[in-house]
C-alpha cells in the first residue's frame, strides 16, 4: 500500500511536468524570442532602438515570404526544395524585364510571377502526375531552374547599363517604385500582408482546410470527395508564387540580377517553417508560426552581429538554436 | 493486476481496476467503446509507463513499464489498430517474424531468410490461412493483415495472449478457425488468453470468465455461465437495452440509383448490376474477400472502372473519382477507418466536417466556425462519441469511437445514396443501435442506402433486399423478408 501512495505523488509530479512540457512546446519559440531580445537589450542598449528593430524586420522579410510558400507546401505533407532557385529566376526575370526590355512596373512583375507559376505547375506535374516523391522532384527542379536562370541571363548577372552577353547596349532603367519595395517600410508591409493573407487562407477558408486534410491523410481525403490532385497542385503553385515574390523583392533590394541570388534563402526558410510548427500549439505548418521562426533567427543574427561575433561563426549559433527549437517541438515525454 | 489507474490529458481512462486471468483459460474483457479495455491491455503489454497500481504474476509482483519487459514475462498482444502495428512495405514473413528478428537474434548479425520464411509459413499453416509469405503487407486485405498480426503473436512462446478485437474484420469461417487455435493454446498449451470483442455470441461461445468494464471501472467479474447476454449488454451500457434491430417501416419509392454491368480492371468486381430505390436499404452480403469492399469502391470511383454504367435518378452519371461521386450525391463510409476514414492527427470536428465543408463555408470559401462546431457537437451526441471535447485529436479516441467518427462524417453530408462498408466494425452494441437508427432516418428521408456487411444477422436485421456476392460477382438477389441466414450463407459460399 505504501508503494501505491508513493506512486500517486509520482503521478502528480508527472502530471505537473507534463503540463510544463506542454507549455514549453507551445510557447517555447516565443519565450526564446523574448528572452533573446531581453538579453541583447540589456547587454547592448542600442539593440532595442526602433531603427534596429526595423532593421531586423527588414532583414527577415524575404526569408519569411519564401518560408510562407514552403509552409503551404508542407500543409499537404509535401516539400518544395526548389524555392531558392525560383527566387533567383524571379530576380533574373524582373530585372531583365526592366533593363533589357524596358517594361513598366506591372508587366515586369507579372512576367516574373508568371514565369515562376510555370515552375510551380511543372513541380506539380512531376509530383502529382508522374508521382515522383516531392523531395526528389523539387530537387531536380532546383537544378533545372538554377540552370535556366543562368542560361537566360547568360551567366547570371544583369544590372542597369550593363551590356547583354552578345554586346548589345541596354538602356532600361529600374522603375523608381520597384526600387523602393526592397526597403522599409514597403518590404515589411509586404511581408506582413503575405503572412496575414496566408494565415487567413489556411485557417479560415475551406481551401486551406482541404490542404490540411490532404496532408493529414491522402487516402481519407480522396475518399471524402476532396479533389486531392487539384489541391496538391495548388500548394506547389502557391509555394512557387511566394518564392517568386521573394525573388522580386530580392531584385529590388540588390537592384540587379545575381548568380544564385536566391539560393541562400532556402535553408533559413525551411528552418523558419519548421520552427513555426509548434507555435501556439498549432502542431502543424502555419503562417504565423513561420513568421515567428523567421523572427527568432533574425533577432539572433542581428544580436550576434552587434556583439561582434565573427560572421563565419554565426552559423554555429544559428544551427544550435535551430536544433533547440526543433527539440522543443518534437521532444515529448512518454 | 490490482488498482490500475491511468490518466491522459483530459481523460481518466482507468480508475482503480482489478483484473485477474488464469492460465489455461479464455477470459473475456468487454465494455462499451471507450470503457478502457484496450488501455488496460496496453498497460499489461508495457505500452504505457505512467500508470499506477501493481501487476502480479504467479504471486510475484512484477514491473511492466516497457514492451520488452512484458515480452520477457511471456505476455503477447494483438493490438486493435492493425495498421499501427504492421510495417506496410515489409513482407508478410518479415512482419510475422518481426519480434523474433528484433529480440531473438542475439549475436547473429545476418538474417537467415529461408528460416524466416519457413517459420512464418509454419505459423500460418498452424492457423490454416493461405497467404504468400513474400507478399508485401500493404497489398493485403484488412482480414489478412489481422491474420498476420495474430501470427506474429503466435510465433512467440506466450504464457499470456491478449487479443484486442481480433475478430472484427474476420468472417465466420476465419473466426471459427481462430477459435480452434485459441482453444488449443489455452487447453493444450496452458496459455492464459484475454479475448476482447463486441460480438457477444463469441464471448458465450469460447470464454469461461468475463470482466465487464464501464467508464474505467470494473462493473462485474464472473463466470460466463452465470450471466445472460441481455444482462451483459445492460451491465456494459449502464442502462436498459432493446435487443431487436430498429427497423423502421418506410414506404419504398422509385428506383433512384442503378449500376449496370460494372467491372474493374483487376477483376475485383465482375459484371455487377444492382439498383436501389428511394427509402430502401439494400444489403451486400458475402464472406470476407468476396468483393464487397471493391464493389463499394468501384461504385464510388475509388477503384478504376473498366466498364459499366451508373444512373442516379434516371440520369446517367460518370464517376471517375470520389470527387465526382460526392459531387453527384454519393457517400461512402470506407472499411479501413485508420487508413481511409479518419485523419488521426486532426481533431474530431475537422474530421466530422471533412466531407461536407461546403455546407460550413460562405460563398467566398470562408469557414463558418460556429456552424461547424455546432454540427460536430450534434454528431458527437447523436452517436455517443466518447471524447472530452470536439477538439480532441482522433488518435486519442478508442477504436470504436474512431469508427463512429468515420461514420459520423458522412451523416452530415447531403447525399442521395449512402454506401456503408462494414460500418459497425468494432462498435459496441449500443452504438450499433444508434447507427442503425441513423440509417433508418436517412431512408425515412427518401435516401437510398447500400449496406455491405459480412455479418448476416445485420443484413437480415436491417435491409429490405440483399445481393449476395461470391468470388467478386453478385450471385443472387434476395428479398430479406423471405430469406434467412442459412440461405444467404449458402449463396455466399458458392452454392447454386
Ligand atoms: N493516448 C491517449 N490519449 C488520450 N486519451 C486516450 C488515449 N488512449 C485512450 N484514451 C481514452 O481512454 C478511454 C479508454 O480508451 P480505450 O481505447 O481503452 O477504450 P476501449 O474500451 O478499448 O474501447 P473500444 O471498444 O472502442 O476499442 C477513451 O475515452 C479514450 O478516448
Ligand atoms: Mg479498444
Amino acid at each position: 500500500m505504501d508503494a501505491g501512495a508513493l506512486s500517486k505523488s509520482d503521478a502528480q509530479k508527472q502530471k505537473f511536468s507534463n503540463l510544463a512540457m506542454n507549455f514549453l512546446t507551445k510557447w517555447g519559440t516565443i519565450i526564446t524570442i523574448i528572452l533573446l531580445i531581453g538579453f541583447f537589450a540589456i547587454s547592448m542598449p542600442p539593440f532595442i532602438k526602433t531603427s534596429n528593430l526595423l532593421t531586423i524586420l527588414r532583414s527577415i522579410s524575404i526569408v519569411t515570404v519564401i518560408a510562407t510558400g514552403i509552409t503551404i507546401s508542407l500543409t499537404v505533407n509535401g516539400f518544395d526544395l526548389s524555392v531558392g532557385s525560383v527566387a533567383t529566376f524571379a530576380d533574373s526575370l524582373v530585372i531583365s524585364a526592366f533593363v533589357w526590355y524596358e517594361f513598366g512596373l506591372v508587366p515586369a512583375i507579372l512576367l516574373a510571377l508568371g514565369g515562376c507559376l510555370l515552375v510551380g505547375l511543372a513541380n506539380s506535374f512531376l509530383i502529382v502526375k508522374l508521382r515522383i516523391p516531392d523531395l526528389l522532384a523539387t530537387l531536380s527542379m532546383l537544378f533545372i531552374i538554377e540552370g535556366v536562370a543562368m542560361t537566360y541571363t547568360g551567366g547570371g548577372s544583369i544590372s542597369e547599363g550593363m551590356p547583354r552577353l552578345d554586346g548589345t547596349e541596354t538602356f532600361g532603367r529600374l522603375d523608381p517604385f520597384f526600387k523602393s519595395i526592397g526597403s522599409a517600410p514597403w518590404i515589411i508591409v509586404i511581408m506582413l500582408v503575405v503572412v496575414t493573407v496566408v494565415h487567413i487562407f489556411l485557417n479560415y477558408t475551406k481551401h486551406g482546410r482541404y490542404l490540411y486534410v490532404v496532408g493529414g491523410n491522402l487516402e481519407a481525403a480522396r475518399l471524402s470527395g476532396i479533389p486531392v490532385d487539384r489541391y496538391r497542385t495548388l500548394a506547389y503553385v502557391l509555394a512557387a508564387l511566394l518564392a517568386a515574390l521573394g525573388g522580386v523583392i530580392l531584385g529590388s533590394r540588390i537592384g540587379s540580377a545575381q548568380i544564385n541570388a536566391g539560393a541562400g534563402y532556402l535553408m533559413p526558410a525551411v528552418a523558419a517553417a519548421y520552427i513555426g510548427f509548434s507555435v501556439g500549439g498549432a502542431g502543424r505548418p502555419n503562417a504565423i508560426g513561420t513568421l515567428m521562426g523567421a523572427v527568432l533567427m533574425g533577432v539572433l543574427e542581428n544580436g550576434l552581429v552587434m556583439m561582434s561575433v565573427p560572421y563565419y561563426s554565426l552559423n554555429i549559433v544559428k544551427g544550435v538554436v535551430l536544433a533547440i527549437a526543433l527539440a522543443s517541438t518534437y521532444f515529448r515525454k512518454r | 493486476m490490482t488498482k490500475i489507474a491511468i490518466e491522459f490529458p483530459g481523460v481518466k481512462a482507468l480508475s482503480g481496476v482489478d483484473f485477474q486471468v488464469k492460465t489455461g483459460a479464455i477470459h473475456a474483457l468487454i465494455g462499451a467503446n471507450g470503457a478502457g479495455k484496450s488501455t488496460l491491455m496496453k498497460i499489461l503489454a508495457g505500452a504505457y509507463s505512467h500508470y499506477t497500481g501493481s501487476i502480479t504474476i504467479d504471486g510475484q509482483q512484477v514491473e511492466i513499464r516497457t514492451p520488452s519487459a512484458a515480452k520477457q514475462l511471456g505476455i503477447e498482444i494483438v493490438y486493435q489498430e492493425v495498421d499501427t502495428a504492421l510495417v506496410p512495405y515489409l513482407s508478410v514473413a518479415e512482419n510475422i517474424m518481426l519480434d523474433v528478428m528484433v529480440n531473438r537474434m542475439g549475436k547473429q548479425q545476418f538474417v537467415r531468410w529461408n528460416e524466416i520464411h519457413r517459420s512464418a509459413q509454419q505459423t500460418l499453416n498452424r492457423m490454416g490461412v493461405k497467404i504468400d509469405t513474400r507478399e508485401l503487407v500493404q497489398n493485403l486485405t484488412l482480414a489478412q493483415k489481422q491474420m498476420v498480426l495474430i501470427a506474429r503473436a503466435l510465433s512467440e512462446q506466450a504464457r499470456f495472449l491478449v487479443l484486442d478485437e481480433p475478430t472484427a474484420p474476420l468472417s465466420t469461417t476465419e473466426t471459427q478457425e481462430l477459435f480452434r487455435l485459441i482453444k488449443d493454446l489455452a487447453y493444450n498449451n496452458n496459455v492464459g488468453v484475454v479475448f476482447i470483442s463486441h460480438r457477444l455470441p463469441e464471448i458465450f461461445e469460447i470464454c469461461e470468465d468475463v470482466t465487464i468494464l464501464r467508464d474505467g471501472l470494473v462493473v462485474t467479474h464472473q463466470p460466463v455461465s452465470e450471466v445472460r447476454p441481455l444482462q451483459v449488454i445492460e451491465l456494459m451500457l449502464g442502462h436498459r437495452f432493446d435487443e431487436t434491430y430498429p427497423k423502421t417501416k418506410v414506404p419504398i419509392g422509385e428506383k433512384i440509383f442503378e449500376v449496370k454491368n460494372l467491372s474493374t480492371y483487376d477483376s475485383a468486381v465482375g459484371n455487377a448490376s444492382m439498383y436501389v430505390r428511394a427509402g430502401e436499404i439494400v444489403g451486400v452480403a458475402g464472406l470476407v474477400g468476396a468483393g464487397k469492399t471493391e464493389l463499394s469502391k468501384a461504385i464510388f470511383g475509388a477503384l478504376p472502372q473498366k466498364q459499366g454504367e451508373i444512373y442516379l435518378k434516371g440520369r446517367k452519371i460518370t464517376v471517375r473519382t470520389p470527387y465526382h461521386a460526392v459531387q453527384q450525391g454519393l457517400a461512402l463510409v470506407p472499411e479501413e477507418r485508420r487508413k481511409e476514414g479518419v485523419l488521426v492527427e486532426e481533431p474530431v470536428y475537422i474530421n466530422l466536417s471533412a466531407a461536407s465543408l461546403s455546407l460550413f463555408s460562405s460563398a467566398l470559401g470562408f469557414l463558418r466556425g460556429a456552424a461547424e462546431h455546432a454540427s460536430a457537437r450534434k454528431v458527437i451526441s447523436d452517436l455517443g462519441i466518447k471524447t472530452p471535447s470536439d477538439s480532441q485529436k482522433v488518435a486519442y479516441l478508442s477504436g470504436g469511437n474512431q469508427q463512429k467518427v468515420a461514420v459520423g462524417k458522412w451523416l452530415v453530408t447531403e447525399a442521395e445514396v449512402y454506401i456503408f462498408d462494414e460500418p459497425t466494425k468494432g462498435v459496441d452494441v449500443g452504438a450499433k443501435h444508434e447507427i442503425f437508427e441513423l440509417i433508418g432516418k436517412l431512408v425515412a428521408a427518401g435516401k437510398g442506402v447500400i449496406y455491405a456487411s459480412c455479418e448476416l444477422a445485420e443484413i437480415i436485421g436491417i435491409t429490405d433486399r440483399t445481393y449476395v456476392m461470391y468470388d467478386h460477382t453478385i450471385v443472387k438477389e434476395l428479398v430479406t423478408a423471405e430469406t434467412n441466414e442459412a440461405e444467404i450463407l449458402f449463396y455466399s459460399t458458392g452454392g447454386k
